[in-house]
């Protein structure tokens, strides 16, 4: 039974970052992942990370872009320490080796980004979360004395003792199927949002909103589920993401008429205004019939100087030659607003502390909240990085240090076991798993996406509910052990239908529009109301 | 659209029928870019949910899902099923003749040298990832480590991003040539991944870690050349130039003179080449221990008779070839040496830093055409030096014309407009 100071679950930015953080104060740390670390999705974050780092630059201008950006529901304390502490960041990013792109004096270089004032996005070609990603993991294999590290194991359950304290994880491993208690005195959840809920989405197929259902079911609660992000420019067809850094770089945005429509919905920001006003602007123009027949509208890289383009945006030449056919550097691409981001999840404190004693969330798993109601680009890597090293600074050094370590009875274990087995002896006959996805994917993409009503929510809720049903009788096909991807599958979907449904209700609960959540039924914003989260928890749903 | 059955395990056959665009559409797929993953995928959804496959961004970033396609390695999420069948059925190497038909089965198979665990998912651990850890795969920072950022040349960094940028799928690893007849050989990915740290001007221990890699005989000298990680890399990291890069830092500008004899062997070739014109197999041992009068020669021929042995055995040398080598270098052999001994500075072509060779002068579509006068090539360096950290050890790759568009000359539509809150564009 391996115990750590510090388990951390999910070894993308957020959770290696916050392993680091914590290694670094002497605590014995475990990190579990269920893929690889460098395979986490933070390794498809493309464009930057923002920080004023600039000596022209403060950090109340990134503030201020990024509570304008959130429409005023992001939290000011948790956005002030983020942007305050975004400088020092990136710098320690730079001493651990991350390959920063330098402007021709040698200093790091920046390259401007939608919704923000100054150019003040530091990146690594359009790899910069690759980049980080497996710097962060040069790091992790640099300290593997103090670093535990468990990789494709996947966590089935999240421990509790009797007075409602986390205690640590259940976890079992991929390559022969044995399941493991990991006891901790706190345990980290950086295990990334939940894109998959939608098809298409930008999201890898490993994000499934795991960490959010999980800290959910053991009375987390959850905070601006209704918040889900559509970024402007995902390719027709898969949904890849085609980087906001195009844009950034000088790249236009032109409907089937060949006009540059940005102009009549943001005149001063253009192809840079926040993400929520070009979707939806996007949106407008292939619903009132100014888009392709494909339901896109295009988008003109050729804008940009070609060497600048294969240099700087090498992966997206990549996706349009692979993906679309289409060389982008003498071509317009057609792109379409797609499911990218949440900016809700588990609520947590400025240390990453959720209501669960013991359990701290960090990354797109938590909601401190810095994004509020729409988050700006390049501001995702920087709350997985600063949160998850406050996340792991906090429950190493508060936490584990007070805390005695915690006993699971062994059989405990037997509960999960039960569990997996009845998922193996379902009898088949039922729907298959793959087609309950692929219909929650399309049900939550048409009625809880750039635009919402009363009606369509309800029409999703309802059939979440069937679908839950569904699910919890689709059988599968392995029964093995050695990487039954099978059952894995089967119990993310369960994730999946949990996340989907407190982003419908907490949908429903907010009679107003305010960026990512647009409600045809209640077109304005309303203060008066309105101007507060939605919390969500097992037993009770309330507005605080 | 594309069906498949299973065959003999871990063998998965993907038959490919025809593409069908309206099936295709309707399953979310484009046709024409409908990639193996995507039939493999389909298959598991549909039929069978037991086919291991490990995968997840379906974009080529993630490299979760390196697999051997119709014999040759790659991702299987950005390899077309019509290219796939292209490559023909155990000849993935070499696209089939003009004329040829087109094969309709691609046979997707789990990476070569690694040990195959379940289907397609191999064991990356006991193989890659050991590997990556034997090149001490992180930064060891030079001193002091400065306030800010080290100060370090543009050039230097898009150089070392190239490495960067391999998502370590495993795709080189698998068709190592090398490894497969020594497979301690550290490889092509793991050499790759310390480039990156020889190339940085930020580490500390340029000349420990190339030290370390010359000496061990499974080191840098243990790659043939063979050109299968360049062919198979999806990302561009060109691994075996990577190598080859670390040999001549080794050599040329380390001096490193190695136990395993590659630096002179190196060495030996070159200068065969540039007296004889052809290579003279018989003064290339000899030259490669220091030539033929050097004393340490002796015991080392001695010690490669066998390999003469089996040389004349075969006739690849004969006695009288041996002796008599008539075959001088002619002039432009001559000129060429010349050209290249008369650099101020050695020419790393890296077509990652400079961009395609058919780049076009000015870029095409362009509002306003950014000036690409590369910077003033004395100026800049002297710029650098000055400030640098790394400039001093090393010069960045000299070919490099990369476009120096800072931020500063993107449109910025952003700067200027700092509006009270509830502006217009927030509807």
């Amino acid at each position: 039974m391996p115990s750590h100071d510090v388990l951390i679950i999910g070894a993308g930015l957020a959770g290696q970052r916050a392993a680091l953080a914590a290694a670094q104060t002497g605590a014995s740390v475990g990190v579990v992942s269920k893929v690889h670390p460098v395979r986490s999705h933070s390794v498809a974050a493309a464009g930057g990370i923002n920080a004023a780092l600039n000596p022209e630059d403060t950090w109340e201008s990134h503030a201020f872009d990024t509570v304008k950006g959130s429409d005023f529901l992001g939290d000011q304390d948790a956005i002030e320490i983020m942007c305050r502490e975004a400088p020092e960041e990136i710098l320690w990013l730079e001493h651990a080796g991350v390959t920063f792109h330098r402007d021709d004096a040698g200093h790091l270089g920046t390259r401007a980004f939608g919704g923000a004032s100054a150019a003040r996005t530091y990146y690594v070609a359009d790899i910069t979360g690759q980049a980080i990603l497996h710097v962060l993991y040069e790091q992790l294999l640099k300290h593997h004395e103090q670093l535990d590290r468990y990789e494709e194991w996947f966590t089935v359950d999240l421990l509790q003792d009797d007075d409602g304290h986390c205690t640590g994880a259940i976890c079992r491993n991929l390559r022969d199927g044995h399941l493991e208690v990991f006891n901790a005195k706190a345990v980290i959840l950086a295990s990334g949002g939940a894109g998959q809920v939608y098809q298409p989405t930008t999201n890898g197929l490993i994000v499934t909103g795991d960490g959010i259902a999980q800290a959910y079911r053991i009375g987390a609660r959850l905070q601006d589920m209704e918040m889900v992000q559509y970024h402007p420019t995902t390719l027709a067809g898969n949904g890849l993401l085609i980087t906001e850094g195009a844009r950034g770089e000088g790249a236009w945005l032109l409907n089937a008429e060949g006009e540059r429509f940005m102009e009549r919905y943001a005149p001063n920001k253009l192809e840079l205004a926040s993400r929520d006003v070009v979707s939806r602007a996007e949106q407008t123009e292939i619903n009132e019939g100014r888009g392709f027949p494909d339901g896109t509208v295009a988008l003109d890289i050729t804008k940009v100087p070609r060497r600048r383009t294969l240099e700087a945006l090498r992966e997206i030449v990549n996706i349009g030659r692979d993906y679309a056919g289409v060389d982008i550097t003498r071509e317009p691409i057609h792109i379409r607003p797609g499911n990218h981001y949440i900016m809700g999840g588990v609520k947590t404190d400025t240390h990453g502390q959720t209501n669960v004693p013991g359990l701290y969330a960090a990354g797109e798993v938590a909601c401190v909240s810095v994004h509020g109601a729409n988050r700006l680009g390049a501001n995702s890597l920087l709350d997985t990085l600063v949160f998850g090293r406050r996340a792991g600074e906090h429950a190493a050094l508060n936490r584990a240090r007070h805390t005695t370590m915690p006993l699971t009875r062994p059989a405990r274990v037997e509960d999960t076991e039960r569990y997996i087995s009845s998922i193996i002896r379902r009898e088949p006959g039922g729907r298959r798993i793959a087609a309950i996805k692929e219909e929650l994917g399309e049900i939550m993409n048409r009625y809880v996406a750039v635009f919402r009503d009363a009606e369509g929510l309800a029409t999703a809720h309802e059939t979440i509910r069937r679908l839950k049903e569904e699910a919890a009788k689709a059988a599968v096909d392995d029964r093995g052990a050695v990487f039954n991807q099978d059952v894995i599958a089967a119990i993310e979907l369960g994730y999946m239908l949990e996340v989907a449904e407190s982003t419908i209700v907490a949908a429903e609960a907010r009679k107003e529009s305010r960026v990512a959540q647009y409600r045809l039924d209640f077109p304005d914003r309303n203060d008066g109301e309105w101007l507060k989260h939605i919390d969500l928890s097992r037993r009770c749903s309330t507005s605080s | 659209m594309a069906q498949t059955h299973r065959s003999v395990a871990p063998l998965l056959d993907i038959e490919l029928i025809e593409l069908d665009r309206a099936a295709c559409c309707g399953a979310g797929v484009i046709a024409e870019h409908n990639s193996v993953l995507d039939a493999i995928l389909k298959v598991k959804a549909d039929t069978d949910g037991s086919i291991g496959v490990r995968c997840s961004c379906q974009q080529g970033i993630c490299g979760s899902c390196g697999v051997r396609m119709n014999g040759k390695p790659g991702l299987a999420c950005n390899t077309h099923l019509d290219e796939a069948a292209r490559r023909g059925a155990g000849t993935g190497w070499n696209p089939p003749d003009e004329g040829q038909q087109q094969e309709t089965v691609v046979t997707v198979e789990p990476m070569g040298n690694m040990p195959v665990i379940r289907d397609l998912i191999v064991d990356m651990d006991a193989v890659h990832w050991r590997k990556i850890h034997r090149v001490t795969p992180w930064l060891i920072n030079k001193e002091p480590i400065p306030e800010r950022e080290y100060i370090v040349p543009h050039d230097n960094m898009v150089d070392v991003t190239q490495t960067m940028a391999c998502i370590q799928c495993g795709a080189c690893v698998s068709d190592c040539l090398s490894m497969e007849v020594d497979p301690e050989f550290i490889g092509p990915a793991a050499l790759s991944k310390a480039y990156r740290f020889v190339g940085d001007p930020r580490d500390a221990e340029h000349h420990e870690r190339l030290k370390d890699l010359s000496e061990d005989e499974h080191g840098i000298y243990d790659c043939t050349h063979c050109f299968n990680c360049i062919d198979a890399c999806p990302k561009g990291v060109d691994p075996m130039s990577q190598i080859m890069r670390l040999r001549r830092v080794a050599g040329s500008d380390f001096d490193i003179e190695d136990r395993n004899n590659g630096h002179r062997h190196e060495r030996a070739f070159v200068k065969n080449i540039r007296k004889n014109g052809l290579l003279h197999e018989a003064d290339l041992l000899p030259d490669s221990y220091g030539g033929k009068l050097d004393p340490h020669a002796l015991p080392e021929l001695l010690g490669s008779l066998p390999t003469i042995a089996t040389a004349l055995a075969r006739r690849k040398i004969t006695p009288k070839t041996a002796l008599l080598h008539t075959h001088k270098a002619p002039k432009e052999v001559k000129a060429l040496f010349d050209e290249v001994d008369g650099r101020e500075t050695r020419n790393e072509l890296n077509l990652y830093v400079t961009g395609y060779e058919d780049d076009p002068v000015h870029p095409p579509h362009t509002d306003e055409p950014t000036p690409l006068e590369p910077p003033g090539p004395t100026e800049a360096k002297d710029d650098r030096s000055e400030q640098t950290v790394g400039a001093a050890d090393r010069e960045p790759p000299a070919e490099t014309s990369a476009p120096t568009v800072g931020a500063e000359d993107v449109p910025r539509a952003g700067a200027e407009d700092q509006e009270p809150p509830t502006s217009e564009e927030q509807e």
